[in-house]
């Protein structure tokens, strides 16, 4: 039993020390954006990597979410006669759940997987290392265009998620259905509020943090991971891990976000 | 910042690291002297490489003291470090280079980063380099285009672009053929000769090391077995010493018992 204890011990120490690794992570990473000098060009070529790999999914994924949610709500409002009240319905609940959390795993998929495997290689390739000998900080080099670029995408392709999800259930709720144009559009103005909006934003905004920390620091420190292979392998099992561990963040913070902002 | 007239730009004490619970070095205390090549020598495992990570502060000992071009690395901060890395160069065993950018933009990026000269004159300065390095006409190729030999030169390419006092390089001749490794050690001795630099090498290849060395440092098992110039080594009468220069294996007498032992065990 004794040691039992011991070992639960030691596991609930090592993951705090982790914990600290990827807290000190973001400190330096945020240092080195607020401190000059500041470049421009990283920061573009990263907004373009994440922005242009994502947004055609983003796209697809929001018309149909649009369409499907909308299709919903018209059978279950069409049964208790309400059906003006479909466009602040699916209006409140792309703004306020379905378009931060999507979009977030969306970008997991496409930005954040490729993202850490790609840190990962340098890492185990030496390149980081390198950049430490060449006297470049990788924090500043790598990092800070990367997480800056995160809160900025996720903002906006959420922001298009959203638009477009609007869209797809107009054409399920209007044309389709015949619901009409004027209730689907003055019924979701008249609902949706700042907070609603806010509360969107928000989420997207820590989402974007979420995704591009764990991916580039589960990359960063794959040295660290004292559990199985170090080389292409350990690239491998902590790009699936980054997947896991940034989708399980998503969805926790969205449920404290939406506790706190309620 | 670093005095220009200081003599030994390495000192190395008492230096012991460990991965985990294994012993990888153990006591190493040696010096560099300015202006001349120092190579390190030893077995596969052996720990040369460590050796290495610790002389630039890549890694951290458990004791002992690092100096380097004067200044004290064990627990410096990292910007104190950095500043003292500009004046340093190092050529990766695998050349590391990054994968995203061409061999051009590779050797290009510490002048980007560190200096203000405009575009033009980065693009003759690492020419330049690239031309010493017989690279030219390959700078438009991405590593993953480039041969082993290749990744090699351009990463020394790279590591020597900033013009530094320190050069370390990993390796220079490991997989390569007999004729680009005597290359490389040509190219060695004439960035000591033509550029001044300190040269810390390290390899297995005992040609090579009698080519290039002023002074030889061999490590067996992560202990430092002997240091000093060719004439030292060669007369050495150390049975590990004499091994290495006859080309022998190191085997030990091995006990049967034992032998099978170490077989069956799990
Ligand atoms: N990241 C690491 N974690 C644990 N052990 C390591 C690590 N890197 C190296 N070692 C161990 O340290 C010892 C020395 O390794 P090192 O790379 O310094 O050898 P080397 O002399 O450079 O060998 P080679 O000539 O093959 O390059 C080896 O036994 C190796 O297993
Ligand atoms: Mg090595």
């Amino acid at each position: 039993m004794g040691t039992n204890k011991l070992q639960a011990l030691s596991s609930i120490e090592s993951v705090l020390i982790r914990l600290g690794i990827a807290g000190i992570f973001l400190f330096e990473t945020t240092l080195t954006i607020v401190l000059p000098p500041y470049s421009l060009k990283p920061l573009i070529k990263q907004i373009a990597f994440i922005g242009a790999r994502s947004l055609l999914v983003i796209v697809v994924a929001g018309l149909f979410v649009g369409m499907v949610i909308a299709l919903q709500f018209y059978d279950t409002l069409v049964r208790f006669g309400s059906v003006s009240l479909l466009g602040s319905a699916v209006g409140l609940s792309l703004i306020r759940e379905l378009g931060p959390v999507l979009t977030a795993l969306m970008v997991i998929g496409r930005s954040g997987s490729a993202m850490c495997a790609e840190i990962g290689i340098m890492r185990v390739d030496n390149q980081i290392d390198a950049l430490e000998c060449m006297a470049i900080d990788p924090y500043r080099y790598l990092f800070a265009p990367r997480i800056l670029a995160g809160i900025i995408c996720v903002p906006i392709l959420t922001a298009i998620f959203i638009l477009v999800g609007i869209f797809g259930g107009y054409f399920v709720g209007v044309v389709l259905f015949g619901v009409s144009p004027g209730s689907y559009f003055q019924g979701m103005s008249d609902t949706v509020l700042n907070r609603d909006l806010f509360m969107g934003f928000s989420k997207s905004l820590v989402f974007g943090l979420l995704i591009v920390w764990i991916a580039c620091d589960k990359g960063f420190n794959l040295h660290l991971d004292k559990h199985g292979a170090y080389g292409s392998e350990g690239v491998s099992r902590i790009t699936t891990e980054a997947v896991v561990l940034s989708s399980i963040a998503v969805l926790f913070s969205d449920y404290l976000l939406s506790a706190l902002i309620l | 910042m670093i005095d220009p007239k200081i003599k030994n730009v390495i000192e190395i004490k008492g230096l012991d690291t460990w991965y985990g619970s294994k012993q990888i070095l153990s006591n190493i205390s040696l010096h560099v002297e300015r202006k001349e090549v120092m190579v390190i020598m030893g077995h596969s495992g052996s720990g040369k490489s460590t050796l290495l990570r610790h002389m630039i502060g890549l890694n951290n000992p458990a004791s002992g003291s690092i100096k380097l071009l004067g200044k004290e690395i064990t627990g410096l901060k990292s910007n104190e470090l950095y500043e003292l890395r500009k004046h340093i160069g190092v050529a990766f065993q695998n050349g590391a280079l990054f994968s995203s950018m061409t061999l051009q933009e590779n050797v290009e990026l510490p002048l980007h980063e560190h200096t203000k000269l405009d575009h033009n004159t980065i693009r003759i300065m690492s020419r330049l380099k690239l031309e010493l390095m017989n690279l030219s006409d390959n700078e438009d190729l991405m590593p993953a285009e480039l041969s082993g030999g290749m990744l090699k030169r351009a990463g020394l390419a790279r590591a020597v672009i900033m013009d530094p006092e320190i050069l370390f390089f990993d390796e220079p001749s490991a997989g390569l053929d007999p004729v680009t490794s005597a290359e490389l050690d040509d190219l060695i001795l004439q960035l000591r000769d033509a550029l001044n630099m300190t040269i810390i090498v390290v390899t297995h290849e005992l040609v090579s090391a009698f080519k290039i060395a002023d002074r030889i440092t061999v490590i067996d098992n992560g202990q430092q077995i002997i240091t000093g110039d060719k004439e030292t080594i060669k007369k050495s009468t150390d049975p590990r010493i004499v091994n290495m220069l006859e080309r022998r294996a190191m085997n030990d007498d091995i006990d049967a018992d034992d032998y099978l032992n170490k077989l069956t065990r799990n």
